[in-house]
């Protein structure tokens, strides 16, 4: 027999489904995007060319839409690796005890589905929401805020959602150092914040930025969060997608959107990967 | 005092300040339910169990409950079937194409999930499996498998193989073997992969929001559909039990694995 045999087949069922299930809807959305659409006439079968992409190039809706998407995924990803960073070192620092009390309290909220994290929000900041009636009734303020429906509103939410995946890998890469290297630093007459920005910030600096890649990729393609804070004026490539499937039933510029989204967001990962890797060559070998 | 940590006043300040702002949102749901009101509010005036209650002549709600269990339950166990030769042939061969078809099928996590949904709803509506809950375990278990893969794997390399020459020099079966000896050594991996992938399936939405029909809806998918439509009591206690139940989960899981190994995946 040969020896190559028993891995494929020990992989076999799983890459038939994967192909059949992944590669081949793939290939079809890929070549759905091509396809012409009539309002009247609906898909056009043997209709191809680059309109709907040239459609999504050319058309300012199409531009804000994509400038806010990576505007919200920029701001999240500063904001969670500004505050995600530095809560994962706390955390290394506490005893064991509370470490894991706090770590349960950060982890948790990732096995609570997204949609009643975001439910939270709007019950927080909206026109009659918590914070608009806590401030009223303390006299505070004389309108309601409006928070709903802001940009701003979106990007608290997602950092809320996404912040916990931050912490996570800064935590991991801190687990890895040597805390003498710290004291070390100390006793030689570092101060503090010497200490941190030229000792410890270098050496988890690849946690941040292995955890900002997992943030910024899921604010890019975020659906929820912003369907529900954004409404409907305030989209995002995501909703975008969705709206033209299943509001203007334009499939084939849906799935332009949706490929010219996936194609962003494997570059995105794929360079920053790249110089990442050049720059930390040595750490990782 | 006995100093817990080595932590100053402003990071212990910090550190309430960071969970605050993640709890939250939570418990604001968790209040909001229990008001006694017809509209949102907190419950100023007394605790009420009104909207609990109402749950109950909602079963478009608990239907879409058992749904989701159904659904997260056939593609959890189908994706760790899937999984185990996977990371056997993976951890214990080299062929060529090794890395390629482990990359394969990591692949689904970078892949947002808008997309998959556009896809899949075009591929089952060809097939005629639109809103049948084949169609929707087969989509499903695209994209757990991932999650149920990586644990299971990190099981299968960390094991004993020697437990296995021992149970074969005896004269055991390769059969045998491998249900007596390589499965209970991987159980708890393969376990945690199987509990990981229930819980991404079950909480799935935007995939899912493409391709779930009126009679194939999961919970989240039906919370959407009514928080698009209104914002009342009614979804905050349904979301309430569903972070009670949660609550409760990862209390046994976090016993039973570790929290943070389940999820960073050691």
């Amino acid at each position: 027999m040969n020896k190559w045999l028993p891995p494929y087949l020990l992989n076999g069922p799983a890459l038939v489904i994967f192909t059949v299930m992944l590669v081949v809807p793939m290939v079809m959305t890929l070549i759905l995007s091509f396809n012409s659409f009539d309002f009247y006439g609906g898909i056009q079968a043997d209709d191809y060319g680059w309109h709907n992409y040239l459609e999504v190039v050319k058309d300012s809706y199409f531009h804000e839409i994509f400038a806010r998407t990576y505007g919200i995924a920029v701001a999240v990803t500063l904001i969670c690796a500004l505050i995600g960073a530095p809560e994962a070192y706390i955390l290394n620092r506490m005893s064991k005890t509370w470490r894991s009390v706090c770590l349960l309290a950060i982890l948790g909220p990732l096995l609570i589905s997204v949609i009643v994290r975001t439910l939270g929000w709007a019950l927080l900041i909206g026109n009659n929401g918590v914070i608009n009636e806590m401030l009223l009734g303390i006299g505070l303020i004389e309108t309601p805020l409006k928070m709903m429906f802001t940009t701003g509103g979106i990007v608290v939410a997602l950092v809320h959602v996404l912040v916990p995946f931050m912490v996570l890998s800064v935590w991991t890469t801190l687990q890895k150092l040597d805390p003498q290297v710290e004291s070390a630093a100390l006793s030689l007459g570092a101060s503090h914040f010497v200490t941190l920005r030229r000792v410890v910030l270098p050496q988890v600096m690849p946690g941040v930025l292995a955890g900002s890649l997992i943030v910024f990729a899921l604010t890019a393609s975020a659906f929820a969060t912003p369907a529900i804070l954004g409404g409907r004026r305030l989209k995002v490539v995501a909703t975008t997608a969705y709206d033209e499937y299943l509001n203007t039933l334009n499939w084939p510029l849906g799935a332009a959107i949706a490929v010219i989204l996936l194609i962003a967001n494997v570059v995105v990962v794929m360079s920053y990967n790249r110089y990442v890797e050049r720059k930390y060559a040595a750490v990782f070998d | 005092m006995k100093r817990f940590d080595k932590n100053g006043s402003l990071a212990l300040g910090f550190n309430l300040v960071f969970l605050v702002f993640l709890i939250a949102p939570l418990v604001v749901v968790c209040l909001v339910a229990f008001t006694d009101k017809g509209y949102l509010s907190l419950p100023r005036d007394g605790l009420s169990l009104r909207w609990f209650v109402e749950i109950l002549d909602h079963p478009e709600f608990i239907d879409a409950f058992w749904f989701s269990v159904y659904l997260a339950f056939g593609s959890a166990t189908l994706a760790v079937m899937l999984a185990i030769p996977a990371a056997i042939a993976t951890a214990r061969y080299k062929f060529p194409g090794r890395g390629l078809v482990m990359a394969f099928f990591m692949s689904p996590l970078m892949v947002p999930h808008v997309v998959l949904g556009v896809a899949f709803l075009g591929y089952l509506s060809k097939l005629g499996w639109s809103g049948t809950y084949i169609g929707l375990v087969a989509c499903h278990i695209i994209l757990i498998m991932p999650y149920a893969l990586r644990l299971v794997l990190a099981s299968v390399t960390g094991m004993d193989r020697d437990a296995e020459a021992a149970a074969r020099s005896l004269g055991a079966t390769k059969w045998v073997t491998f249900r007596r000896v390589t499965v209970p050594l991987i159980l708890p991996g393969v376990t945690g992969g199987w509990v990981l992938a229930f819980i991404t399936s079950f909480d799935e939405l935007t995939m899912t929001l493409f391709i779930a029909s009126p009679s194939s809806t999961t919970l989240p998918v039906r919370m959407y559909q009514h928080i698009t439509e209104t914002i009342d009591p009614l979804i905050a206690s349904v979301s309430a039990v569903i972070i009670f139940i949660t609550i409760i989960m990862m209390m046994i899981l976090d016993r039973i694995f570790g929290l943070d190994k389940l999820l960073v995946g050691k």
